[in-house]
């Protein structure tokens, strides 16, 4: 076993097993399956204690023996551990006895998870010495990858959909990155980008460095399990575009109880989508283990990816834990960012008011059981979808810099006050 | 004229390396047909036993998926274009 590999063995298709060297690839020659990090677990085993992990910086690079780079991470040192917020008037709202949220809209430094699998992704590419990065996105990893090749001297290439959210364009342009807008949805950005990275000798993060990338997901799963005190949630729910953060979620609750870092437990995810992009979730409602493909239109667009590439995985994950899957309308996806807003402080994207949404959805059904605990992942800064919900949160109501105005207008909201 | 077919990186090994590829009109499932003729073992790759695209491959005509259009029935002219991508992720 060489050392020079870290804790990595080699890439592996997820479908027929066959191994590759630890480079940019990840498309097995054989059938086109995924292929993945496959690592020497006795070995991290005999390293990877809980003491281990308290003893190092809060944060996602506390567990890198689990993540997919060879030496110390050069790209993203400061990224992960955000609040895990014990919700206690969110669970009252929702009707659960316990909720937990996971607050990535807080993550450093670009406000999503996506800075988790860009630091793999980019630390990864600069040990397999690129010099010029790249992504297809819906917006948030286009944010990320602009910022931390910024930090990390990289050149940069971004190819998004040309009618992204404005707060997601500017956060790319002003790391001084080349922003490419596609004038197509984001299956078409990607196509082509798949058509690029072929000609091209560029990292991109999510296609030929894609099982690097993916792994970064993990540490999201990590964190919640050390912050709720070394325990698995009894429910997770998660909110899906590809489906691969979902998958890693599962992936980091396996990596803990093979450990021994956690006690071995049975647990559920459940997956969330907005009903105007649904591939994964109608499959789900159907009992399918295959989705169709959809062209999406909805408010959530970093969810918006109509042929998700690891929807299959995220069907087995739900239906193999027992979870389930629903899907939430634009109205309520506005209702589940007011949600977390209103009872927590917490000002989430679109795909954050999925994920509130379909948990409100599954309590009420019983899928989430009232009396049960629950983890709530919430991926994305609410600053960043401005237009989502601009119109939909009251107006802000103007008057002269006047007591006796004020004062009007507290009698007007409370009729009561004129006698008080 | 003809339909041209853009090959992935993972199965220019086959084509010899070549990323452009000429077939014949008709339909998508006569095109790998015709594809195996030219650079055996290229029908594996792309279709499963019982003849259905694989699960993590995109076929596209002229930027259309085919899921979206007939499948293996899409009708394919002179002129047009035939992409094989791999699936990714991403968001």
């Amino acid at each position: 076993m060489s050392h020079s590999q870290g804790f990595m063995k080699a890439l592996k298709c997820r479908e027929c097993g066959h191994e590759y060297a630890l480079g940019a690839t990840h498309v097995c020659e054989f059938d086109f399956g995924p292929l993945e990090v496959a690592y020497d677990y006795d070995r991290i085993k005999a390293e990877l204690t809980r003491a281990a992990i308290q003893s190092r910086p809060q944060t996602m690079w506390r567990y890198r023996e689990l993540l997919p780079v060879a030496g110390e991470p050069s790209v993203g040192r400061q990224v992960g551990f955000t609040p895990l917020v014990k919700a206690d008037r969110l669970a009252k709202r929702l009707g659960i006895r316990e909720l937990y949220v996971k607050n990535d809209a807080v993550n450093y430094p670009t406000l999503s998870f996506k800075d988790r699998v860009v630091s793999v992704a980019l630390s990864r590419s600069v040990e397999l010495g690129f010099k010029t990065v790249a992504c297809a996105s819906t917006g948030n990893l286009a944010n990320s990858v602009a910022a931390n090749a910024a930090a990390a001297g990289l050149d940069c290439y971004v190819f998004i959909p040309h009618d992204l959210e404005q707060g997601k364009v500017v956060n790319s342009l002003v790391y001084g990155a080349n922003v490419i807008g596609i004038r197509g949805h984001y299956d078409e950005v990607n196509r082509l980008c798949a058509e690029i990275a072929g000609k091209y000798g560029w990292a991109f993060v999510n296609v030929n460095m894609r099982p690097y990338y993916a792994e970064g997901s993990k540490s999201m799963g990590f964190e919640i399990q050390e912050q709720l005190g070394w325990r698995v949630p009894e429910h997770t729910v998660v909110c899906m575009a590809s489906g691969s953060l979902l998958t890693k979620i599962h992936k980091s609750y396996q990596e803990f109880t093979k450990l021994g870092l956690v006690p071995e437990t049975k647990w559920k995810i459940h997956g969330a989508q907005a009903t105007g992009c649904n591939p994964i979730t109608q499959a789900q409602k159907a009992g399918l283990d295959f989705f169709k493909p959809q062209k999406p239109n909805t408010i959530a667009k970093s969810l918006a990816i109509g042929t998700p590439a690891d929807g299959f995985y995220a069907l087995r994950v739900m239906k193999e834990t027992g979870g389930s899957g629903d899907d939430v309308t634009d109205d309520e996806i506005r209702e589940g960012i007011r949600m977390l807003a209103e009872c927590e402080g917490i000002f989430a994207e679109t795909a954050g008011g999925v994920t509130v949404g379909v948990a409100k959805k599954l309590i009420a059904q019983g899928k989430i059981p009232a009396d049960s605990s629950a983890v709530l992942c919430i991926t994305g800064n609410g600053l960043k979808t401005l237009d989502a919900v601009a119109g939909h949160v009251g107006q802000t109501r103007e008057i002269r810099p006047s007591l006796r105005e004020f004062e009007a207008l507290r009698v007007a909201d409370q009729p009561e006050l004129v006698n008080a | 004229m003809s339909v041209k077919v853009r090959i992935p990186t993972p199965l220019r090994k086959l084509t010899l390396e070549q990323e452009l590829v000429e077939v014949g009109p008709g339909t998508i499932g006569g095109a790998i047909t015709e594809l195996q003729t030219k650079f055996p073992g290229i029908r594996e790759r792309l279709v499963d036993d019982a003849g259905q695209v694989r699960r993590f491959v995109n076929i596209y005509v002229n930027e259309e998926d085919i899921r979206f259009l007939q499948n293996n029935d899409t009708p394919i002219r002179d002129g047009d274009e035939v992409s094989i991508i791999p699936a990714i992720a991403g968001g």
